[in-house]
């Protein structure tokens, strides 16, 4: 695969470094009744046979993180953005 | 050839009690086999090999049947790789229920037990996993003749090669672990390692080898023969093998219980389903509105074209994440780490291969005119520790075998055999209980690598 | 047996003004320039070149390229050596060597052969049915006696001398193959504009321009090439000649392997041998053109069976007679261009074999309706006989084969297309012919005029460009007059009739024959992955190229279903094999991985320091003097640090920049304790869990200003924490204002430890106070040293020492070093290594890599003081520390073990069972961490970790080390050996 960092431009493979699906969601609170939530956000994965927004970074270039937009079957990549915080460092 | 055949012969030891011309194994079995006689069986042995050779193997029946699925079963595994053959002969063969079906959506075996590295081992670490695998090595040790197929598992070692003081440590604590488990375990010095392996004797190496962990008793098998010969022994007992037939759905009723399956070859009722998909685990949990804690990832193998004996062992190049061993038709087998992200394709990326043949050079630079022949990819089903679940599920009659990681292959036998126990009797058996879904809410992975809940690092 | 009896006098590229000499199985020949080893045997009537895997039976040279599964050599000897090198691919150098494979004592006397006479009982999957009993036996014998039989040629014994390569390169075309489709194909997408490659696996451009007589507008085939390149050349188009373009991977990434050298006797010192080349490419034409398939009959795997278009191909190409007399035999018309030519090159056409009636009716010598059923010979043929009743021997020494064509549809298979089964011409070809990022033309998807193959070239490479961004580019036809070989009508021919005994192989390198094919099919393998697999069809080193289609049409025919039904297996990376060497290129030896050297690395060499590998970094190990072995440098640093002073490299820990004005919010969210009232100028020790609740890493954090932080990670961590944290910002929290960034690599650091360190910290600072009052324990400043050297100091220890940080900006380091060694001397300062750093670290009872492995959480680690109820953030794995598993009191937790024989060492590694039990699951509870000798106490101790080990202080146990044969006897205690109660810190 080869993606194209919105930062550096396209690039191999081996400069990214994968984390995993980015539509989880952190827990606001450490409150005990959230004991679920925070299970399903550490431990559960909807591993989609198929498109999957996930997070990248681009570890051996700019180190931004990055949201991937891919097809975890062909391997398509339907588009790639910064992070919010990486956006604005960009600028 | 010969020489070293009468060669072995002459070093070897007739053992009396083995020359006893009936097995009594075998005798049980053919009874066993007549029982179920609705079908010719015939005995795998030199005999009838010999037999059916003057008579241009004419007669050989079908290893398996190819019958329609009926309307219901006890049983219906999902998935015919390697864990779901086992776990339906085990069904059978233990537990006594018969009335199984193994559904497969392609071919028997085609899943990661005919695409992996062949590596039988259990030199494990956590007190947690070396009973299991350690009982999967024993009943590796009696495969073929239980199976009455030879699945070649050849105990030829598997050594662990250490290359840092803080190496030498860990390798140390999992061999005394493997120890107090019953398993055998012995550390080698750098000179041993050079004996037992000699193309890793470079002095220009990176790092250099400072020792070496061997389990004597581990090897590797003939990967396609497992899944086969549990094929033809679930078969034998009547379980029905039923290859291209795609689970669609699974039926529940209104308490939420499982009650059947639907597949491309029609529905089929059943109130247990237990689910051996490995990396399409999550796929078909997901019919059952199940999440889990698995994420699919791709593994790579390699192997080069056949060579004259070089390496008698099975290697692993802890800092290259690297092991190679030499199939018996002389191809050297790689394998490495995981490509590294989610994915569902069988084809591997360039740069893991390039990784990956870097090792191989460093571990041994005497390889680099031999060619490499053939990679390809399996779909993982990497769990969140690293480390498999073979449960009951929180759904009534849906019962899981999965998270094998890259580890699924060792853990053939045990994994069926457990699986097939938690089944018939709705309750783990004390070696595979701490492979739960709950363990995560519970705080108790089992986590080898200690890397955390990131599938891509175990 | 003159020189060169069957080379042509005219004709060919080979150059007979340049002879050369060469070595098969030690004899003496002569070939010329352009041959390859394979042409310059039969140029010299050397037929018999390998054995087969299995029985052993003599082989011959089948094709003319990369699928030939029999002439296999070991190429050159000693550490250069190559097994299993097709003779049809080794271009001819002088001085070659060559010798054949898997044979004893020698080539026509192979005594192995007698396994032919065994092939009733080895017939496919025989070995899953037998060497079960007696059980012993099969670790014994059976095992060994096969495996001994393994492979046909044996890798070289020697590290490989040889250099390689590895190149990257973009195109907006790349086109897969020269021929007339290849060449069109590039010559139009670079009309158009294109930045366009072209890679040929062989050394000449041209394809089967160059193997078949073949004219286009009035020139021949030969020409027509060499004006084609000319012209390509002319117009900038990157041509790669040996270059085989051998995987296509995601992205449109193709890897391509150039065989630099291999043409030369040994690479010359500037040039590699081989390269491997990454070849990112926005298009992609494949035109890689055709590979004829043989038949399936008695004998068909004699020295003399060839396929017919390896007969064009020695005659047109190479300039040799493969043969004197040929009988051919096939299922399409091809058998005319083939007679033809043979004929035209002075071989005796003796018959033509028809058994489909495809051949026209006006050429003679045709044996229509009949099959073959007898061939004459073994190490030789000397010829054969049709099927029909009464029918009388041909007499031949060459038996062409035409069996149709297979598209080279390898690297559409890679990329998982499945090929679909063309009826018309008798062929798998691609499923579609393009779509994103690639087309296929000419032969590959099954064109196979020569015409045709120009005009689909042409098109697809304007199409190429079009779809590479040239969008302006418009289509066009182009129209050739060309003539050539035609494969015309097509029969299937899978089972021929014979009527005759004799094996009759599918696989010719893995000896399957087509009775192992029906076994298969009636056992119920019949998958064709099962087929495969159980017979071993098609994985040999050709993966199965000329194998796997006949085959399929055998195991249809058993099955009664057409061959489409039945399907094809899916073809895998490299399409040709590759070296082991050109994959890992320069990544071998020493240069595997980066050396990572800190600033004080040169002047560390020159006090005779010894150094110990860190991961990727040279660390210092220790400094021995004169006479000194390891244990009594090691024990002098320590003891020097103790009583004076020290000074230690701590460069590689990881360093971080944290500004803004949510820098500290951010330290609160990540550590488990509170920043938020560290006041300016001071630093504090901080824990980092993963999201699990289990420890990540642990370090200091230091705030320089209200808004701006430095932290410090361990050395192993360093990378993974900075991902962390950039994680943490960018994704969890992108609201947080704050910046950050590595400075590990800036800063240079020292560790300067011991009761007189702040002495030597004196003699460096530029006017600043290091007395205890203004620069008390856990105070930090940035400061100049040195006359102006920009610094950060810090009062923190490692050693339990009265101790302080300094870090100076990496190109000041090695001055710095100097200076501090100079300076220090008179204070008694030493330099000490990792190891006397190790020690003194567990004397402290500190955690360290050995300890936070992954498992633990803070409260294992004796760290559970820095994880306060109170702090009100949602930090990193506090919700999930608190799991019923996390806080279970059975835990092994950190402790102290002294070795009740001060003389024993307890090794690390070991397990902790309670005194008296015997070795067992259920008495292990835990095990050594970390072990020294310590200098300090006199005394052999370690860390470990145990199971309830606060509540066993005093309790006394086994260090079971059963893998080492060596068990001690400990008492477990507090983990700080060392000045519990930290006073010589804070002095």
């Amino acid at each position: 695969m080869r993606i194209k960092c919105p930062v550096c431009g396209e690039r191999p493979l081996e400069e990214y470094a994968y984390r995993g699906d980015a539509k989880v969601q952190r827990p606001r609170t450490h409150a005990p009744d959230q004991a679920n939530a925070w299970h399903d956000y550490v431990y559960l994965r909807d591993n989609p046979k198929g498109r999957q927004k996930e997070h990248w970074r681009h570890s051996g270039g700019c180190g931004a993180w990055l949201v991937v937009d891919r097809d975890t079957y062909t391997h398509e990549i339907f588009s790639v953005r910064l992070t919010k915080a990486a956006r604005r460092r960009a600028k | 050839m010969f020489s070293s055949l009468l060669h072995q012969v002459k070093k070897f030891q007739w053992p009396l009690n083995q020359l006893s011309l009936i097995n009594p194994n075998a005798i049980v079995r053919c009874v066993r086999q007549d029982k179920c006689g609705d079908r010719r069986f015939m005995k795998y042995s030199a005999l009838n090999l010999l037999r059916q050779a003057m008579g241009g193997h004419k007669d050989w029946p079908r290893a398996w049947r190819d019958p329609e699925p009926k309307d219901a079963y006890d049983v219906i595994i999902v998935g015919g790789g390697g864990h779901g053959l086992a776990t339906a002969y085990y069904l059978a063969k233990n537990h006594g229920i018969r009335n199984v079906a193994v559904v497969e959506k392609g071919w028997l075996g085609g899943g990661n037990v005919g695409r992996n590295t062949t590596i039988v081992r259990s030199n494990y670490l956590l007190p947690e996993e070396l009973p299991f695998y350690e009982w999967s090595l024993k009943l590796w040790e009696g495969l073929s003749q239980d199976l009455n197929f030879n699945v070649m598992f050849s105990q030829r070692g598997v050594l662990n090669l250490v290359h840092s003081d803080a190496e030498v440590d860990a390798a140390v604590r999992r061999g005394n672990a493997m120890i107090m488990h019953g398993a055998d375990a012995e550390f080698l010095s750098r000179d041993e390692c050079v004996k037992m392996v000699p193309g890793i004797d470079d002095k220009n190496s990176r790092f250099p080898v400072y020792g070496g962990l061997l389990q004597p008793r581990a090897g590797n098998a003939r990967h396609d023969a497992v899944a086969w010969g549990y094929a033809r022994g679930a078969d034998g007992y009547g379980v029905d093998l039923l290859q291209n037939c795609e689970v669609t759905g699974i039926t529940r009723d209104r308490q939420g219980r499982v009650v059947g399956i639907e597949t491309t070859r029609g529905k089929i009722r059943a109130n247990k389903v237990g689910l051996a998909a490995a990396g399409h685990s999550g796929h078909v949990a997901a019919m059952a509105g199940l999440r889990l804690p698995i994420e699919s990832h791709k593994l790579q193998a390699f192997v080069t074209e056949g060579l004259k004996p070089l390496v008698d062992t099975v290697v692993t190049f802890g800092h290259g994440h690297f092991y190679l061993s030499q199939s018996d038709k002389g191809g050297l087998v790689f394998g490495a780490s995981l490509d590294g992200y989610n994915s569902y394709a069988q084809r591997g990326n360039l740069p893991t291969v390039e990784a990956t043949i870097e090792a191989a050079m460093h571990l041994m630079p005497s390889i680099g005119r031999v060619r490499l022949l053939r990679h390809w990819a399996g779909v993982m089903d990497m769990s969140m520790d690293g480390s498999p679940f073979i449960c009951k599920t929180p759904i009534d009659g849906l019962y899981l075998n999965a998270g094998w990681c890259y580890g699924g292959f060792k853990a053939t036998p045990a994994s069926g055999w457990c699986f097939a126990h938690t089944i018939a009797n709705d309750e783990p058996h004390a070696y595979n209980a701490h492979y739960t879904l709950d363990r995560f809410a519970r705080g108790y992975a089992v986590d080898t690598k200690g890397v955390g809940a990131q599938p891509n690092l175990h | 047996m003159s020189a060169q009896a069957y080379r042509l006098e005219r004709g060919g590229l080979v150059e007979r003004s340049k002879p050369l000499h060469f070595t098969f199985d030690q004899l003496q020949y002569d070939g010329y320039a352009g041959d390859t080893l394979a042409s310059a045997l039969l140029a010299n009537g050397v037929r018999l070149v390998g054995r087969s895997f299995k029985y052993h039976r003599p082989r011959g040279i089948f094709t003319a390229g990369n699928y030939e599964p029999n002439a296999l050599v070991e190429l050159r000897n000693g550490a250069r050596r190559e097994p299993n090198t097709q003779a049809t691919m080794a271009e001819l150098f002088d001085g070659l060597e060559a010798t054949s494979q898997n044979r004893w004592p020698n080539l026509s006397l192979d005594l192995l052969s007698v396994n032919s006479k065994l092939s009733p009982l080895l017939s496919a999957g025989f070995y899953y049915k037998t060497f079960m009993w007696p059980r012993s036996f099969w670790t014994k014998v059976y095992e060994p006696f096969i495996r001994r039989a393994a492979g046909l040629g044996s890798a070289a014994g020697a590290n490989d001398p040889d250099r390689y390569e590895k190149a990257y390169a973009h195109c907006d075309v790349l086109v897969v193959g020269s021929g007339p489709a290849g060449l069109m194909a590039a010559e139009a997408a670079s009309g158009a504009g294109a930045r366009v490659i072209l890679c040929e696996e062989h050394p000449r451009i041209g394809g089967a321009l160059l193997t078949e007589r073949i004219e286009i507008d009035g020139r021949p085939g030969q020409d027509w090439a060499l004006d084609a390149r000319s012209r390509l050349q002319a117009s900038g188009v990157r041509i790669m000649p040996r270059t085989a373009v051998v995987g296509w991977y995601d992205g449109n990434t193709f890897a391509a392997m150039e065989r630099v050298a291999d043409h030369l006797a040994e690479p010359p010192a500037h040039l590699p041998r081989q390269r491997l080349w990454r070849i990112a490419a926005k298009q992609v034409v494949i035109a890689t053109g055709a590979q004829e398939r043989p038949l399936v009959f008695p004998d068909n795997d004699r020295p003399g069976v060839m396929l017919a278009s390896a007969a064009r191909t020695y005659v047109n190409q190479y300039a040799v007679r493969p043969g004197r007399r040929a009988v051919i035999f096939g299922n399409n018309q091809s058998m005319e261009t083939t007679a033809h030519d043979l004929a035209r090159a002075g071989v005796d056409i003796a018959a033509i074999i028809d058994p489909k009636d495809v051949v026209s009716s006006d050429i003679s010598h045709v044996v229509r309706g009949q099959g073959v059923a007898v061939v004459r010979g073994g190490r030789s043929i000397s010829g054969v006989k049709p099927s029909g009743r009464g029918a009388k021997t041909i007499g031949c020494d060459l038996i062409c084969v035409a069996g149709g064509w297979n598209p080279s549809v390898h690297l559409i298979s890679q990329r998982g297309m499945k090929p679909v089964w063309d009826n018309e011409i008798q062929s798998f070809v691609p499923p579609v012919t393009s779509g994103p990022g690639f087309i296929c033309v000419g032969a590959s998807r099954g064109l196979y005029s020569t015409e045709s193959c120009l005009e689909d070239g042409y098109q697809a490479g304007l199409a190429a460009a079009r779809e590479a961004g040239f969008k302006d580019v418009e289509t066009a036809t182009r129209t050739f007059t060309a003539s050539g070989p035609e494969q015309g009508r097509v029969e299937p021919l899978w089972r021929p009739e014979s009527g005759a005994k004799g094996k009759c192989f599918v696989d010719m390198q893995n000896d399957v024959t087509d009775k192992d094919v029906s076994l298969a099919a009636r056992e119920g393998y019949v998958s064709v992955e099962h087929l495969k697999r159980y017979t071993t069809l098609g994985m040999a080193t050709d993966q199965g190229k000329t194998a796997n289609v006949p085959g399929l049409g055998l195991l249809a025919g058993d099955l009664g279903k057409e061959i489409g039904e039945v399907g094809t297996t899916t073809f895998r990376p490299p399409y040709a094999p590759v070296s082991l060497g050109v994959i890992a290129g320069h990544s071998r030896g020493p240069t595997w991985r980066p050396v990572r050297r800190t600033a004080f690395h040169g002047w560390a060499e020159e006090q005779g320091a010894k150094f110990i590998e860190a991961g990727l970094w040279m660390r210092w190990h220790y400094f021995p003097r004169a006479g000194e072995g390891f244990a009594e440098a090691t024990a002098r640093e320590v003891n020097q640090v103790r009583n004076a002073a020290g000074f230690a490299d701590v460069s590689t820990l990881g360093k971080i920049d944290i500004q803004g004005r949510d820098a500290v919010e951010l330290i609160n969210r990540v550590y488990t304790n509170s920043f938020t009232k560290l006041p300016i100028g001071r630093a504090r020790y901080g824990l980092m869990l993963r999201e699990d609740g289990i420890a990540l890493d642990d370090g200091t954090v230091t705030r320089f200003d209200k808004d701006r932080f430095f932290i410090t990670t361990t050395t192993g961590e360093a990378g993974h924490v900075m991902e962390h944290l950039e994680y943490c910002h960018q994704v969890l929290w992108p609201e947080l204002d704050v910046q950050m960034v590595s400075a590990s690599d800036a800063w240079a650091g020292l560790a300067i430890a011991g009761p007189k360190s702040r002495d030597v910290i004196a003699e460096l600072v530029d006017g600043f106070d290091v007395s205890n009052e203004a620069f008390p324990f856990l105070s930090a400043a940035e400061i100049t040293v040195c006359g102006g050297v920009p610094a950060k100091l810090f009062r923190i220890s490692f050693s339990g020492e009265l101790a302080y940080e300094l870090c100076v900006p990496y190109g000041f380091g090695d001055a710095v070093v100097r200076t501090l060694a100079e300076r220090g001397a008179r204070h008694g300062l030493v330099p000490y290594g990792l190891e006397a750093l190790g020690i003194m670290r567990i004397e402290k009872g500190h955690v360290a890599g050995s300890e936070i492995t992954g498992w633990a959480t803070a409260g294992d680690l004796g760290l559970g003081w820095m994880v306060p109820e109170k702090k009100p953030h949602n930090y990193i794995g506090r919700a999930m520390a608190a799991r019923e598993g996390l806080i279970d009191p059975n835990r092994e937790v950190l402790v102290g073990l002294k070795s009740l024989n001060p003389s024993e060492k307890v090794p690390a590694g070991s397990h902790l069972i309670a005194d008296g039990a015997l070795n067992s699951p259920e008495a292990d509870h835990g095990h050594v961490t970390a072990t020294t000798w310590s200098p300090t106490l006199n005394a052999y101790i370690a860390l470990g970790v145990l199971k309830r080990g606060r509540e066993r202080h005093g309790e006394i146990l086994r260090a079971a080390n059963p893998l080492q044969k060596y068990d001690v006897m400990v008492e477990v205690a507090d983990p700080v050996f060392y000045d519990p109660e930290n006073a010589r810190v804070r002095d």
